[in-house]
């Protein structure tokens, strides 16, 4: 997880070479400076001019296609990936560099949501990160109809880094409980470990449909004679518990986590019959 | 036969047509690197938006695929000279600036003639201007039909256009159009296939005229009937023809890192697969689906 901002940006910085650090100051206060234009204002300085057409073109090319007139912190925004790339590691836990500067621009912009869904909508794979990594850490925050539809698009990918990252502290205050008890069940699917869940065990304590979606996956698994993710136990006594304030619950029910795999040598015992899983 | 040291960059290959089978199968071969093209895809596209979900899985989807069999996977993005053709596509040219921008983006391309008609004309050099502006380079395709002459109205395009020869890459080249080619001072490429185009012979007899100076050698594998593994092909009949590692080298890394490396995008770090880093948070492997 993201640390707070203060401590992100003082990690990042001294990860920098002077160089890139330089660039993150000028990013910063010039995201911070955008901010505070409307949309009257001219193109702040720095975005280069349209360019001449080509000449001798015929219509309709004769239109021009100059670098976009973009704010400054967007155009930081891309470029973060080339700056920040090789930025030293410290620790295999720090957060990755470009997240950061990234999640610090998004932060010093404050970009209004349909500016954020456009972000996402045509940005690169560690674009789109950036943007669910940020959802939490943005003043104003961004209307939750709208940020719950770039998490919700994450999760239908297949891309474990936009899976991870929808699945961070925002997700854990805002996602419904089905979609969320899917996000769980995508990351045992795609290998994403469950510690990369913001607010696991809050959210998934005495959740027993979630009890029973993990029962049934575990034993889909071991009727397949496949091995049953670690992670998957994990969660499953996080949601047998009972949540605050109640007891009691069928939760608790004293089953095994889930059936011992066959062995080898014997065919997978019979299952009954057992309702079709979700599409 | 595979050299441990070997390395390879395909500098043309369309991912989105191939299996994760031939990444395995291109990562044993020695690919460590790749450019993908924005092209035709076998059936015209009807609108921009078609072009804006396909060049979102060239920067999203498809380096991510290919980072899993670790291989590093970058793009040139352009409106393909078929379609240049078609007025419903040309919007897309609006849509270009702001992809440009983006990191994996090494090259505007493939850009060029395919019929030679006015249209493409016009989206060449709209492009060519493009590449210009963003301080890009640019791939450009040389047409499969009347190939001479069309190189040559691409030469006479160049020379109008604001984009020194050092950051142009034409393709496709031949034993017809390499001779005018070299002489325009623009990069060198090959796309050895299993029929048509180059093959790795012939490859190895226009290495031994014209050498290895600004030569690339590309698969341009696709959804057609092509081989992702012809760079590789290429490495083996120069070395039984007697070319030395150090050519093999250059011709198959160290030339399209130096062309794509203009662009001050190239990424090369990729951890190859099952490294820790694959095990890692933000970097399992989705591919095998799980049963999804």
């Amino acid at each position: 997880m993201l640390t707070p901002l203060a401590s992100l940006r003082t990690g990042l910085e001294l990860r920098l070479a002077a160089e890139a650090r330089d660039w993150l100051h000028r990013a910063l206060a010039e995201a911070a400076d955008d901010r505070h234009r409307t949309d009257a204002d001219p193109p702040p300085a720095g975005v280069r001019p349209t360019a001449s057409p080509p000449s001798g073109t015929r219509t309709p090319a004769t239109r021009t296609h100059s670098v976009p007139r973009l704010p400054r912190w967007e155009l930081h925004f891309a470029r973060a990936g080339r700056i920040c790339r090789g930025a030293a590691a410290d620790s295999t836990d720090a957060p990755d560099p470009v997240d950061a500067a990234r999640v610090l621009i998004l932060h010093a912009a404050a970009p209004g949501t349909r500016e954020l869904t456009r972000l996402y909508r045509h940005g690169t794979g560690d674009e789109r990160r950036a943007v669910l990594l940020a959802l939490p850490q943005l003043d104003p925050p961004p209307e939750p109809a709208a940020a719950l539809e770039l998490v919700e698009d994450a999760l239908r990918t297949n891309d474990t880094r936009l899976i991870a990252a929808a699945l961070g502290p925002y997700a854990a205050a805002h996602l419904d409980a089905h979609q969320w008890r899917h996000g769980v069940l995508k990351c045992l699917f795609t290998g994403v470990p469950l510690a990369a869940l913001a607010g696991l065990a809050h959210r998934a304590s005495g959740d027993e449909e979630l009890a029973r979606m993990l029962e049934d996956y575990a034993h889909e698994r071991t009727a397949a004679g496949r091995s049953v993710p670690e992670d998957l136990d994990r969660a499953l006594r996080l949601a047998r518990l009972a949540a605050p304030g109640e007891t009691g619950k069928s939760s608790h029910s004293p089953r095994p986590p889930h059936p011992p795999p066959p062995s080898r040598s014997a065919p997978a015992p019979p299952t009954p019959p057992r309702p079709s899983p979700e599409p | 036969m595979t050299r441990p040291t070997r390395r390879i960059f395909d500098p043309h290959i369309h991912m989105t047509s191939r299996t994760t089978d031939d990444y395995a199968a291109m990562y044993a071969s020695g690919v460590r690197a790749l450019v993908e093209p924005s092209f035709w895809l076998g059936q015209p596209r009807t609108s921009p938006a078609t072009f804006l979900d396909y060049f979102d899985a060239l920067l999203g989807w498809e380096p991510y695929r290919a980072a899993q069999y670790g291989i590093a996977h970058h793009c040139t993005l352009a409106l393909n000279p078929k379609e240049a053709n078609d007025p419903r596509c040309l919007p897309v040219l609006d849509e270009l600036p702001r992809y440009l921008l983006k990191d994996g983006v090494v090259a505007v391309g493939e850009i060029g003639y395919d019929s030679m008609t006015p249209a493409e004309d016009d989206a060449l050099a709209a492009q060519l201007q493009l590449a210009h502006d963003h301080e890009l380079p640019a791939l450009v395709h040389t047409p499969h039909r009347d190939k001479a002459a069309g190189l040559a109205r691409t030469l006479d395009v160049l020379r109008e256009s604001p984009l020194a020869p050092e950051r142009v890459l034409l393709d496709h080249l031949n034993e017809t159009t390499v001779g005018d080619a070299a002489d325009s001072g623009c990069w060198l490429g090959f796309s050895i296939y299993p029929d048509t185009k180059m093959d790795p012979d012939r490859m190895v007899r226009i290495l031994r005229v014209h050498g290895t100076e600004r030569v690339l050698v590309n698969s341009a594998a696709d959804w057609g009937h092509s081989d992702p593994l012809k760079t590789g092909h290429v490495a083996d009949a120069m070395l039984a023809a007697g070319f030395e590692d150090d050519d093999v080298d250059t011709v198959l890394w160290r030339n399209p890192v130096a062309f794509y490396g203009q662009s001050g995008h190239l990424h090369l770090d990729v951890p190859p697969p099952g490294a820790r880093e694959q095990q890692h948070l933000f970097q399992g492997n989705s591919i095998l689906r799980g049963g999804e």
